[in-house]
């Protein structure tokens, strides 16, 4: 069934006890108890200069642009409208000549120290301080003396650089690492005229958010470095889009120039980001415009490919599958596109009865995650308790983290977090235990039996996270733990926190698999030669399925390969056909988030090469394989889609979806409960192998985003300071790491956020593939570590 | 050098135990460090925010914002020549000039034995006792050229050292307060993160 929750509702309760009435220059503005001057004022459009508000942060006076008149009972004062909360009957004059003075005055002071090198000045021509100097400046400078000088841009970080002549101390950025990102490494140092903003000795700004503090940051002082340089603001042109990196599905707008991807903004959506947006996601704008993207088709002959036209090389795809044995073609992936492409590869799979699909890569949760009853980030952030279940959420969902965290900060709600090692979120637990992997159901019913649990559970709603912890450990573990949760709070709702951009879109809209045939079955299908035809959609299962042996094993088995991909990764290269795909910015179309949020995403340049949107390669298989489509423009496809799934109504056409989206809720089809599993003790010589993901590792788009590629760290295992010494090897050494499958050679480190017993490998980093060591029919996976 | 030595982190938590917050104690804890190493290291900085539960990049932050808290070594003896208008009016710079001269060295370095740092001071309060100078912010008076050299000659051979300690030390006694009477018994949920002027109001 469908719900779609619409948020506007015109009734507001008769008398709000909360509201407020003032005059701003004359008008009578409707304001509630605690909102402040400025906030009103922006509420009607009269525009009160200022540099350091920033609604989403708090007020801190710093600037001191922002003065306006308020009538006090001794007649006019002035006051900082970003500090003054409103009251009933008070008059504001932003307009009056004492006001005007001020700003002028506020003005002339911050140029004194200001270089006024705007001709190359990355922020010149969407400038705060120049805009303002123009509008609310007095036009001359009385100061003639010299300026102070520092040296010029020094990085503070791998992306941010700081040019502390330009900067005017309005504490945004470094309220914002403390505030918002929860990461203090930038503050005022110094003091009076010498005040800068500034790092520790040798420790950079490496938080994931540093490229927040860039944008909000009034002046040029800041200035990230894939777009240093690269253009001004009145060359550029931008589109709003939603961010697919992950799938909080982050607000953005896409700018570019000349057909080139050059920035990406974060917009505010109230419902998702706030207008946040993590490095990655800001960042790996500069992979689509990477020289290795694929440009044309190729086929493969011998060991090489060679170039070939689009009509070549669907028809050879299209042959294959016309004489596949029925139900031998497999569809992996489709979580990296848009709603549309995965409504019509669903589409194309109906028609040609293609069993096997699946837009996971067994490294998420079964789709039964979705027949809950579903929490959206409000509502997991409004009150209550929230249980994680879930990943670091700082690294793999960043902006989530954001919200969270918020939400604990500002005493909303209580986090009780069960995981296998500390996670960004542990410090802001009220409650967070370790449970090594697989045992999570089994302590839960404890824990939450305690008296004070279960009297903060019943206290109000309760929100469970739910997520792929650790890829070393089957999912059923984390679906028994979220039914074990259940069980003690039947009325919990569920936030499930896969991680791929579209994956909910592609689940929901016809890439589930079917009859519990998901992407391990599909595998292993085809390692036993019972896929003639594999299509790719995206999916690089070499790279992202736990169990490498069989995802080598099912890729070497298919009978034919497909790849539909942006880059030529390590599963295409294995392909007998590669299509190029069009890339994110590259197609117009509608995303889902993790919340089932619908919003759109827009094409803003033109597709590399010769490459297709997802959808145009299915519409054309579907002709070419002899059925009747009368699909040729996006449009077409959000016609039928609302048509064929009610939950999508109306919602998918460009004009019904506004900057926050509409939630929608399309089951998708049920699939077979996932058997329970049992793990096991541990022997107690062995550890238990956490494998979890960092934000940065070496997935495509990073390792093709040149700023980001470096952020990969070399490849580690993670134990517990006791237990190196009990391995008795030295930190930093390489250890090995076996079990009877396989024995890979890492170096060892001590972290006293791994629980004793367990080893935490981080997913994808520089180094040995701890993934050798992993079967998926083992539930978890022990390993022995020894010392070399 | 150095983080915090075993006895001086059993001493920040004393000091820390003190106040309602712990990142209250960040400046008696900076002046701990530097009375340990003679000058604020980076080891003891990040100490110290481990300590208080601030950033090391807070508590650079906080430290540098103050002229007493030093980032480089310096002498055992800092001696610090006023300049302002009285003192300079009163021979300041020919007492500066003789330092330089005494010591070898130019004002704001350091001697190469690590005994002496000069450094030229703005105002002391005391102007009626110009020109006057401090060693290790300990007052000296009325100081003529010679007067100062018995001074360096008196700090070389030690015999001031009961009056002036190494540079660092901040007091000769330290106070002890025994944890019931510290106000760290408040319960850490009843403070509030804002001054308590500040909650829900403005600040005009
Ligand atoms: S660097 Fe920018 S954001 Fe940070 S204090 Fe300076 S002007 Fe403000
Ligand atoms: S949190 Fe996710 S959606 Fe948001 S900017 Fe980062 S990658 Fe994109
Ligand atoms: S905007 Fe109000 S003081 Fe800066
Ligand atoms: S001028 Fe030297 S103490 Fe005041």
């Amino acid at each position: 069934m469908t719900t779609i929750d619409t948020t506007d509702t015109n009734d507001l309760p008769p008398q709000d006890p909360n509201a407020v009435s003032i005059t701003i220059n004359g008008r009578t503005v409707a304001a509630r108890k605690g909102d402040l001057i400025i906030a009103a004022a922006d509420s009607v459009d009269e525009y009160i200069p200022r540099f350091c508000y920033h609604p989403r942060m708090s007020s801190v006076g710093m600037c001191r642009q922002c003065m306006v008149e308020v009538e006090g009972p001794r007649g006019p004062m002035m006051v900082v409208s970003c500090m003054t909360p409103v009251a009933d009957g008070q008059i504001v004059r932003t307009d009056t000549p004492q006001v005007k003075r001020a700003q002028e005055g506020m003005i002339e002071l911050l140029l004194a120290n200001h270089p006024l090198d705007c001709p190359v000045c990355d922020k010149g021509g969407e400038c705060p301080l120049q805009d303002q100097a123009f509008s609310h400046g007095a036009g001359e400078s009385r100061f003639v003396e010299e300026k102070r000088h520092y040296e010029k841009p020094i990085a503070i970080s791998e992306l941010v650089f700081l040019d502390r002549e330009r900067c005017i101390l309005c504490d945004r950025c470094t309220r914002f690492a403390d505030e918002v990102a929860g990461d203090p490494l930038i503050s005022f140092t110094q003091r009076g005229n010498n005040t800068q903003v500034m790092t520790f000795p040798d420790e950079p700004f490496a938080s994931y958010f540093s490229g927040n503090t860039v944008q909000i940051c009034p002046v040029g002082a800041l200035t990230a470095s894939p777009y240093r340089f690269k253009a001004r603001p009145w060359d550029l042109e931008q589109r709003e889009s939603t961010c697919t990196t992950c799938s909080v599905g982050c607000r953005t707008v896409v700018q570019s120039s000349r057909d080139e991807l050059l920035r990406y903004q974060g917009v505010d959506s109230d419902p998702v980001n706030w207008g946040w947006l993590c490095d990655k996601g800001r960042f790996n704008f500069q992979s689509i415009n990477s020289d290795d993207r694929l440009s044309t088709p190729q086929i493969k002959s011998g060991d090489t490919y060679a170039a070939a036209s689009w009509s070549d090389a669907l028809e050879s795809v299209a042959r294959v599958i016309r004489h596949s044995r029925e139900g031998s073609v497999a569809i992996l992936g489709g979580a990296r596109g848009t709603n549309e492409d995965a409504f019509m590869w669903g589409a194309l799979a109906d028609a040609v009865g293609v069993t096997m699909r699946d837009a996971q890569l067994d490294d998420g949760l079964p789709e039964s995650v979705f027949s809950y009853a579903q929490a959206t980030i409000d509502s997991a952030c409004a009150g209550g308790t929230v249980i994680l279940l879930a990943p670091d959420l700082k690294e793999e969902l960043p902006v989530l983290y954001l919200r969270l965290r918020d939400a604990v900060q500002k005493k909303k709600i209580r986090l009780i977090e069960i995981s296998s090692h500390e996670t960004g979120l542990t410090k802001y637990a009220w409650k967070s235990i370790r449970a090594e992997s697989g045992t999570a159901a089994g302590v839960i019913p404890m824990l939450l039996a305690q008296a004070d649990v279960s009297a903060q559970l019943s206290s109000g709603p309760v929100v469970i996270v739910a997520g792929r912890p650790n890829l070393a450990e089957s999912a059923s573990h984390t679906m028994d733990a979220l039914s074990a949760v259940l069980a003690v709070a039947p009325s919990a709702s569920v936030l499930p926190v896969l991680r791929r951009g579209n994956v909910r879109g592609a689940l929901s809209l016809g890439l589930a698999p079917r009859n519990g045939n998901d992407a391990a079955a599909i595998l292993e299908a085809s390692a036993k030669g019972n896929v003639d035809c594999l299509i790719l959609l995206g999916a690089d299962p070499l790279s992202d399925v736990a169990d490498i042996d069989l995802a080598r094993r099912g890729i070497a088995g298919a009978k034919f390969v497909v790849a539909i991909d942006t880059f030529l990764t390590a599963s295409a290269s294995h392909a007998d056909v590669v299509l190029p795909a069009a890339a994110y910015g590259e197609k117009d179309g509608t995303t889902m988030n993790l919340e089932g949020r619908v919003t759109s995403v827009v094409q803003k340049i033109t597709p590399h090469g010769t490459s297709r949107a997802d959808w145009m390669i299915a519409v054309e298989l579907l002709t070419l394989l002899g059925h009747e489509s009368n699909f040729t423009t996006l449009s077409d496809i959000q016609d039928a889609m609302s048509a064929a799934v009610p939950g999508f109504g109306t919602t998918t056409t460009a004009v019904a979806i506004k900057r926050d989206g509409v939630v929608v809720s399309v089951a998708p089809p049920s699939s077979a409960p996932a058997a329970t599993s049992v793990a096991g003790p541990r022997n107690s010589y062995e550890f238990r192998l956490d494998l979890s993901r960092k934000l940065f590792d070496r997935a495509i788009g990073t390792i093709t985003s040149p700023s980001l590629a470096n952020l990969a760290t070399e490849a580690n295992v993670f134990i517990h300071p006791l237990d190196l010494d009990r391995v008795g090897a030295a930190e930093g050494t390489n250890v090995r790491v076996t079990n009877s499958h396989s024995s890979i050679v890492l170096p060892v480190r001590a972290s006293s956020s791994v629980p004793r017993g367990t080893a935490w490998v981080p997913f994808n980093q520089i180094g040995a593939d701890v993934r050798e060591l992993i079967r998926r029919n083992e539930s978890i996976i022990d390993v022995r570590i020894e010392s070399m | 050098m150095a983080r915090l030595t075993e006895e001086n982190v059993r001493l920040a938590r004393e000091i820390i135990g003190r106040y309602p917050k712990a990142r209250s104690a960040t400046i008696p804890l900076l002046h701990l460090a530097q009375e340990q190493d003679g000058y604020v290291t980076n080891e003891a900085m990040s100490h110290i925010g481990e300590l208080v539960g601030a950033s090391s990049a807070e508590v650079f932050g906080t430290a540098s914002f103050y002229e007493m808290f030093k980032f480089e070594p310096v002498g055992k003896y800092l001696i610090n020549i006023c300049g302002t208008m009285s003192c300079a009016l009163m021979g300041a710079e020919e007492l500066m000039h003789h330092a330089e001269e005494r010591l070898g060295i130019k004002m704001g370095s350091t001697t190469a034995d690590g005994k002496f740092t000069l450094e030229r001071a703005e105002c002391q309060a005391a102007c009626t006792e110009a020109p006057c100078l401090q060693v290790n912010y300990r007052y000296r008076y009325r100081v003529t050229p010679d007067q100062l050299d018995t001074l360096i000659d008196d700090l070389s051979a030690g015999t001031l050292s009961s009056e002036i300690p190494a540079h660092g030390v901040v007091a000769s006694v330290r106070q002890h307060i025994p944890a019931d009477r510290g106000v760290g018994a408040v319960a850490p949920e009843t403070v509030t993160e804002n001054p308590v002027w500040l909650d829900g109001k403005a600040a005009l």
